[in-house]
């Protein structure tokens, strides 16, 4: 009976500060998560799609949970002082560029008690974890679009950099156009840069001269569907729902939703099961999605993208299975094989069917 | 009754100091107008703004690492402003010189001996000066103005690091992303204090301030680079050859910014990566100004400058204001700043109205 009593007088003694140790901000108050940005927030576009995911998060924990957002943060040496600084007052932060990635490391292993997660990197910790989207799972199906509504067989791509997700981007978009349509080529201009709305309306106005008639960006700004609403061209959005930049032309987008994640994620850190980890979700986790489609697209084309949709979410279809040639001919992968994560986390080629360099 | 500025006969000696202190009483109010109408307590805001950043070690560390690459690009600027030679490009040369240094740093590192650091420093003075070299050789040679010069060789240098970066310097276990392999520790800034980021390259770039202050103001080619800014006709006639300066005022200030570009890649980046300094060689010619073209001035500038970044970022983080309220904040602190300096070389006169000849009224 002695040892019992002790023990709950140990527990009862000890319970107090278990609990300040779990999280030193979090015993005074609500649950706090910082996030940094590399863009502004805007009403569109990268950032504001992680910034709307944000605020859903918050709203969903209805005052147990607080954020704090810094936009706008040079990836560079500015990086880590901005991220110590969100981790001296936070208990959780998220870093949503990849540029991020290096800085977020240092500072995670100094503050081993707060939990950090970067979006688009690769490397981990105990107390970081990684996640990113599949943009080429909804890219693949923007393809399938492009094949069936182009009339001239060319359709465009507006590349930022030839990093690997862009490359993902490009091929299947080559992919799902030519799966519904062999004939298609794919041309890419480059344009160095994630926010350009001049640089981006430059490339998109060289990409409809060359005849492409319908467009696709990898760039954060509306500049392609503001230009494709003006001169009568298909496009489909990127990052957000970018319909009322082209209530006529645009005909979906290829949507980033993260608030389900963030949701996940802080519960998780909450409940104290939150264990680092790597997060690649696509269609079937909802962290990519299609945005409404447009009125005129024909009803037999919406029904087919819903069913290669399904398909993907079943595992009965992966944008990057064989067979597969690049751009000089050569059988990259054969029928009945695909690319691992890891191949396409590195892609640094391109597929049969585009025009265009790395 | 109108206002009118009239120009003073001589600068006013006490403006030039009360100058500064009007602007800070006059930012101080309209800083605070501001958070009030956001429903933010003033204070509080200010201590963010001003205060905080500067109350721990660390902080002060960032406020030196922050301002160090403004003071080396806007000393450098300052110097050729004093001959009127425009150096607008010192984006481009810190973009060469942590590109010089930071190749240095890749090809070098690893081996542990002492002098690879001293060779990768200046690798990254001698990327910058070489960059400048170009302008310079323009200048002399075909007369092309260096501000359109200078100017449009920062783009060439930041096409150039996003080449190096995406292609052949490209880390090979990267996954392909646009970054080089990290820098070895043999070839990155020794720290000053263990747990910040102060690298021994801030005390070097602090004593840039005294070394360009002797130079502008106690040696003959300072002399030389002033007459020649302020009297191009005396210059001219005591025989000061003005290709000279300018390869001077051009060369000097390409090495600074040459070498605040691998301070800033061998210290608290440790590798190169597309996007290297936000605009540091653009700010600067805001603070060679905001400084009067006078090292200590700038030096002063400088960490004005950094504290208005960090104090932005302080009310980010803090006070979870959005990033505009901050760009309003710097913007009005340096509109005031720069304002206030126009009484020192004019004054401010209430006149009574003008009266208008009936038949003229069209003209008022």
């Amino acid at each position: 009976m002695q040892t019992t009593r002790r023990d709950l007088m140990r527990t009862a003694l000890l319970a107090p500060v278990a609990a300040g140790a779990i999280g030193s901000a979090r015993a005074a108050g609500p649950y706090k998560v910082g996030f940094m940005y590399v863009g502004p927030v805007e009403e569109a576009g990268y950032t504001y799609q992680h910034d709307h995911a944000r605020k859903l998060m918050e709203e969903k924990f209805a005052g147990k949970v607080k954020t704090t957002y810094v936009e706008n943060v040079p990836e560079g040496a500015d990086a880590e002082r901005v991220i110590r600084k969100l981790a001296q007052s936070n208990d959780m932060v998220f870093t949503t560029s990849f540029g991020y990635m290096n800085p977020t490391v240092k500072v995670a292993a100094q503050f081993p008690k707060v939990k950090f997660e970067h979006a688009t990197g690769y490397k981990r910790a105990a107390n970081l974890s990684t996640y990113s989207a599949r943009f080429y799972e909804g890219r693949f199906l923007a393809g399938v679009i492009a094949g069936r509504m182009t009339k001239s067989n060319v359709i465009g791509f507006v590349g930022a950099f030839p990093i690997p997700e862009v490359v993902q981007n490009i091929n299947a978009y080559a992919l799902g156009a030519r799966m519904v349509n062999p004939k298609v080529t794919v041309k890419v201009v480059w344009v160095s840069t994630w926010y350009d709305p001049g640089k981006e309306r430059a490339a998109a106005d060289t990409l409809m001269s060359q005849g492409a008639d319908v467009l696709v960006t990898h760039t954060d700004s509306a500049a392609v569907q503001e230009a494709g609403e003006q001169r009568g061209i298909w496009t489909i959005g990127f990052n957000s729902d970018m319909s009322k930049y082209g209530p006529k032309t645009c005909l979906t987008s290829v949507v980033s939703d993260w608030s389900g994640y963030y949701i996940q994620e802080v519960q998780d850190a909450m409940d104290g099961t939150w264990k680092s980890h790597d997060t690649w979700g696509g269609l079937k986790s909802g962290m990519v999605v299609l945005a409404p489609f447009n009125a005129a697209l024909p009803k037999p084309v919406a029904d087919e993208v819903m069913a290669r949709r399904q398909d993907i979410i079943d595992g009965k279809l992966a944008p990057f299975q064989g067979p597969l040639k690049d751009q000089a001919g050569a059988e990259k992968v054969p029928a009945g094989g695909a690319l691992s994560d890891q191949q396409i986390l590195g892609m640094n080629w391109l597929v049969q069917g585009v025009e265009g360099k790395i | 009754m109108r206002i009118s500025l009239q120009a003073r006969a001589r600068p006013a000696r006490a403006m030039v100091w009360l100058s500064p202190l009007l602007a800070a009483v006059l930012s101080v109010i309209g800083v605070s107008i501001l958070f009030a109408l956001l429903g933010r307590n003033p204070l509080v805001a200010l201590d963010t703004l001003f205060i905080a950043p500067l109350q721990s070690s660390e902080g002060l560390a960032e406020l030196a690492l922050k301002a160090t690459p403004l003071l080396l690009c806007a000393i450098g600027i300052a110097i050729g402003c004093r001959a009127e030679v425009w150096n607008i490009g010192a984006e481009g040369q810190f973009t060469l010189g942590a590109i010089t240094g930071g190749g240095a740093a890749l090809v070098l590192g690893g081996g542990g001996q002492w002098w690879v650091l001293p060779v990768v420093v200046l690798a990254g003075i001698a990327g910058g000066m070489a960059w400048a070299a170009i302008p310079a050789l323009l200048k002399t040679r075909f007369n092309a103005h260096e501000i359109l010069t200078t100017l449009m060789l920062s783009y060439v240098a930041i096409q150039l690091l996003g080449y190096l970066v995406h292609g052949p310097w490209k880390d090979p276990e990267g996954y392909s992303f646009p970054q080089t392999r990290q820098f070895a520790p043999d070839t990155l800034l020794p720290l000053l204090i263990e747990g910040t980021r102060l690298h021994v390259g801030v005390l070097l770039a602090l004593l840039t301030v005294p070394l360009g202050s002797i130079l502008l103001g106690r040696t003959m080619i300072g002399f030389r680079i002033r007459t020649v800014g302020a009297a191009p006709g005396a210059a001219r006639y005591a025989g000061f050859s003005r290709e000279r300066v300018v390869w001077i005022c051009l060369l000097l200030s390409g090495g600074l910014a040459g070498l605040a570009g691998i301070f800033e890649v061998a210290g608290p980046d440790g590798q190169l990566t597309p996007v290297i300094s936000p605009g540091y060689g653009f700010a600067a010619i805001i603070v060679a100004f905001l400084g009067r073209l006078n090292p200590f001035g700038i030096l002063f500038a400088s960490l004005l400058m950094a504290l208005i970044y960090l104090g932005g970022e302080g009310l980010q983080v803090s006070l979870q204001l959005p990033i505009a309220v901050t760009g309003t904040v710097q913007g009005m602190l340096l509109f005031f700043l720069l304002a206030a300096d126009v009484l020192i070389n004019y004054r401010v006169r209430l006149l009574p109205a003008r009266r208008v000849p009936a038949g003229d009224a069209r003209h008022a």
